[in-house]
């Protein structure tokens, strides 16, 4: 393969978000820094005889509202609208043209590429389930396939099942924006959009696209998917207070609380942000990838893993520990990941882990799944920007073997330079990216 | 500076022509046809009731036995991977975890994992109990599903059926501890994939990495969309080993399958220095994207194919003319193998004519995710055996399909192989593979 011609810094140029705290990016950070909870009870199917009933869904959207050529795009399911409008409003924020065949913002289109972390569309129950009941034999206890197979062909609607899959969402925002370089879409469960992320600075560094619309998009708020979680287990059954359910770090904390959503991140080589004077909102200086390799069921009991995914991106920005002044962890509420993530910032951080700040913004967002890295490095963005940390809500009763500095309850305001996002998926995927404050001189990265 | 250049060094292939490399390759190269009525379940009432099923197979003998317990978690795509994984590690040379415990020659901290995979459907079987308990006036009743149905679901469930977790049990398997991504692209995944891998070993983020994809296609839930689509080929139930007739004139439509494709990637200084037999090598990565409102097809003009295979030439650093073989999408659908015809035209100019073309899915299906990964194995074989085999239910070229379509087996060097995909949402990709003949020049 070709000899990379630049060792490109990349920035970013562009945000938006479409979230359970709100559907643009000042909302989202003005709900996080007051503390405000985006969970409530179930409404988009009727989850009231369920173990958990409640989740932290979108309010109030429409992605026909968001853009100017909605009938592109009509057919599109849930996750895929939320991230249209999401990069509708990252696309604006960089100077970026969209639903145009002739865009005048100076990028070459083969040079615009699209990384998303991003799951399955929406879910036909009626139709679904409904194939299911005309094909079971009770009696027999097996599925009589052509029932089934007759009742779904006369059921299902052909292009929104063509929406269920997860490519989709990045074949909208290509046709949205034009892009016609590098288009991905991984889905690494929770770690997806981090990883989305870090593998699209990759592509700008190699060379292969000047500008990648990068992040996540996801919800798996439709029946089977909750069946799946709450048969887990994962998920917090704190059905009489919702808003206080997601307790990152707390002794009391009994499971994640699922949410949707979408976040896009505009990327873009600092030699392009440059020639069109956008502004630089944050530079993004390292990625570390790592996988566990150790159960289908839980992590690393040492965080090996998550471990060796922060040192390989503290290496991969050319910094030390020393440098990173605040880390948003993937801190979803469970026993598990909670109890070893604190272990595994330990080990990276030595002495000075109770000196940085970490704490985790799902207390108030809920777990956006594929989506979640990205809204959280908009998050990081914002702290860079406002020089503040986000709290973690619902610290009230601390887990004695916790004891990290989590921020709890309130923003602290301290100088940010430099963030460390984190995010860990079922299945022992690990991903970290760094964001750091744009100046000048630039970073200190030798490659 | 300059790139580490990366190499395949194992393969490994599930499909319906066998269980391994060699009997998948035995029956491309004999024209031998996969495809027939599905078996697994009683596909009456589908338009299209043919599909390419993979030969039966007993996953506990593709695991070691500390893992057999896990095998419990595996649905269908995520064995095909497993298998697949097996013999790539296996012909590689590599002494993993997963070979022998006691020996192994790796450092499982510089492997990485790089798989595709399809939206996994889930086996609706084994939701029968659950929806039979969760039913009023025989209408579904999501009322009682959340009450008492969840209850007649295993609690790992949802384990089985997220993309992630084909990396996951090989990695686990295997030991493989560096960077993992799953890339859920459709049928464009595979080759995103290898791509990607490839990518991260050039970066020096990894030595070695295990690349490919599986999906299986035969499920019930993903074949009606496909049907409904017009997608799978009508009428031809009764012929199915000339039904799936990719670029030819009575070309009406795919059929879907199921297998799994990996190979093993190393960068050629660790391939050399553990003298590893070097198959071919990787020299170049494009993609792109079609634009098209109406996304279950190609655009007319095959842009997104004809960018995705001039960037691919490009990152080679090669041209046109350097090509010897194209392993193409070829779905046979007509409108979509005709844009993909005029796309490869308009990339590859006057060298068109010269340079032969070769579909599969005649004879392999379309296994998804999984296909372009098969793809790139069956071109690294036909580049080692120097022979590419004559193209099977290929009579006459549908009008504009203007490429050499070989009807008989040709013989002589291959020097470089470009395999292509494209999803049905829009993402095209191209690799582009060349022969190592030892020399190292480039």
């Amino acid at each position: 393969m070709k000899t990379p011609t630049t060792t490109e810094r990349v920035v970013i140029t562009g945000t938006g978000i479409v979230c359970p705290l709100g559907n643009d990016v000042k909302t989202f950070w003005e709900g996080i820094l007051s503390g405000r909870s985006g969970i409530d009870f179930t409404t988009v199917f009727d989850a009231s005889t369920f173990p958990t009933t409640f989740d932290a869904e979108v309010k109030d959207y429409d992605f026909r509202q968001c853009i100017r050529q909605p009938q592109l795009h009509e057919k599109c399911s849930r996750s895929s609208g939320f991230a249209l409008g999401a990069a509708a409003q990252a696309c604006k924020q960089a100077g970026l043209d969209v639903e145009t065949a002739h865009p005048n913002d100076g990028i070459d289109r083969t040079r615009m590429g699209i990384y998303l972390g991003a799951g399955e569309g929406s879910f036909d129950n009626d139709a679904f389930f409904g194939s299911l009941v005309a094909g079971w034999d009770a009696q027999q206890q097996q599925l009589n396939w052509p029932r089934s197979i007759r009742f779904a062909m006369e059921h299902m609607k052909p292009a929104k099942e063509l929406e269920q899959e997860p490519n989709m969402a990045a074949a909208h925002i290509s046709l949205l924006t034009g892009a016609r370089g590098p288009v991905r879409s991984c889905l690494t469960a929770c770690a997806a959009s981090t990883q989305a992320v870090g593998e699209a600075m990759m592509l700008i560094r190699r060379g292969d696209a000047d500008v990648m619309i990068a992040g996540g998009a996801h919800s798996m708020i439709h029946p089977l998917g909750i069946t799946g979680f709450n048969l887990l287990t994962a998920l917090s059954r704190r059905n009489d207070s919702p808003q206080t359910a997601s307790r990152p770090f707390s002794g009391s904390r009994d499971g994640f609380v699922i949410g949707e959503g979408a976040a896009i991140l505009i990327l873009e080589s600092l030699t392009s942000a440059r020639r069109r004077g956008a502004r630089i909102l944050a530079e993004v200086v390292g990625y570390g990838s790592s996988s566990d390799a150790f159960r289908v069921t839980d992590m690393h009991e040492e965080g090996r893993g998550a471990i060796q995914a922060m040192r390989a991106a503290i290496a991969d920005a050319g910094l030390t520990t020393q440098d990173i002044d605040y880390v948003n962890t993937h801190g979803t509420s469970t026993q598990e990941n909670d109890s070893i993530e604190t272990l595994a910032i330990k080990a990276v951080f030595g002495d000075r882990a109770k000196q940085v700040p970490a704490s985790s913004i799902k207390s108030m967002l809920g777990h956006l799944i594929g989506a979640a890295g990205a809204a959280e490095l908009i998050a990081a963005v914002l702290a860079i920007r406002d020089d503040v940390v986000p709290p973690t809500m619902n610290l009230h009763d601390p887990d004695p073997k916790l004891d990290l500095d989590y921020v709890p309850d309130v923003p602290r305001k301290m100088p940010v330079r430099v963030v460390m996002k984190e995010s860990f998926g079922f299945g022992g995927q690990n991903n970290v990216v760094i964001l750091k404050q744009y100046s000048e001189e630039g970073s200190k990265r030798v490659s | 500076m300059t790139t580490p250049r990366v190499v395949i060094t194992g393969l490994g292939a599930v499909t319906p022509l066998g269980l391994t490399v060699e009997e998948t390759w035995a029956g491309l190269s004999a024209g031998r046809c996969g495809i027939a009525r599905i078996k697994a379940f009683d596909p009456t009432g589908f338009p299209c009731e043919l599909g390419g099923e993979v030969p039966p197979y007993r996953i506990q003998d593709h695991v070691p036995k500390s893992f057999r317990k896990a095998v419990k978690l595996m649905c269908r795509d995520i064995e095909l991977a497993v298998v697949a994984a097996k013999e790539a590690v296996a012909s590689s040379g590599l002494v993993t975890k997963g070979v022998d415990p006691e020996k192994v020659t790796v450092d499982p901290t510089r492997i990485g994992i790089t798989l595709g995979s399809g939206m996994i459907s889930c086996d609706l079987t084994e939701l029968g109990p659950a929806v039979g308990v969760s039913t009023t006036d025989g209408q579904f009743d999501l009322h009682k599903w959340g009450k008492d149905g969840l209850s007649h679901i295993t609690p790992l469930w949802l384990l089985k059926y997220l993309p992630n977790m084909l990396a996951c049990h090989i990695g686990i398997i295997h030991d493989i501890q560096g960077p993992s991504n799953t890339i859920t692209c459709a049928e464009a995944s595979a080759h995103l994939a290898i791509g990607e891998a490839a990518q991260i070993i050039a970066r020096g983020g990894a030595d070695i990495a295990l690349a490919g994809a599986a999906e299986a296609k035969i499920n019930m839930m993903v074949l009606v969309r496909q049907n409904q689509l017009y997608r799978t080929v009508r009428g031809r139930n009764d012929a199915p080993e000339t039904a799936c007739r990719p670029f030819d004139v009575d070309a009406a439509g795919m059929v879907c399958g199921e297998g799994a494709g990996i190979v093993v990637l190393e960068s050629l200084d660790h391939a050399q220095s553990r003298n590893a037999r070097i198959l071919a090598e990787v020299e170049g990565i494009g993609q792109s994207h079609s634009l098209n409102p109406a996304y279950e097809h190609l655009e007319p003009d095959g842009t997104g194919i004809r960018i995705a295979v001039e960037k691919a030439l490009a990152d080679a650093g090669i041209g046109p003319e350097d090509l010897d073989l194209i392993i193409p999408h070829g779905t046979a659908i007509p409108q979509d193998d005709l844009a993909e015809a005029r796309g490869l035209q308009d990339a590859l100019g006057s060298a068109t004519g010269r340079i032969s073309v070769w579909p599969t899915k005649s004879m392999l299906s379309a296994t998804g995710a999984a296909a372009g990964a098969i793809d790139v194995i069956a071109a690294v074989r036909a580049m080692n055996e120097r022979v590419i085999p004559p193209a099977r239910n290929f009579t006459k070229p549908a009008a504009g399909c203007d490429l050499n379509i070989p009807t008989e087996r040709r013989e002589g060097r291959i020097r470089r192989a470009l395999c292509c995909s494209y999803t049905h949402g829009g993402q095209t990709a191209a690799v582009v593979l060349r022969a190592f003949e030892g020399d190292g020049a480039k």
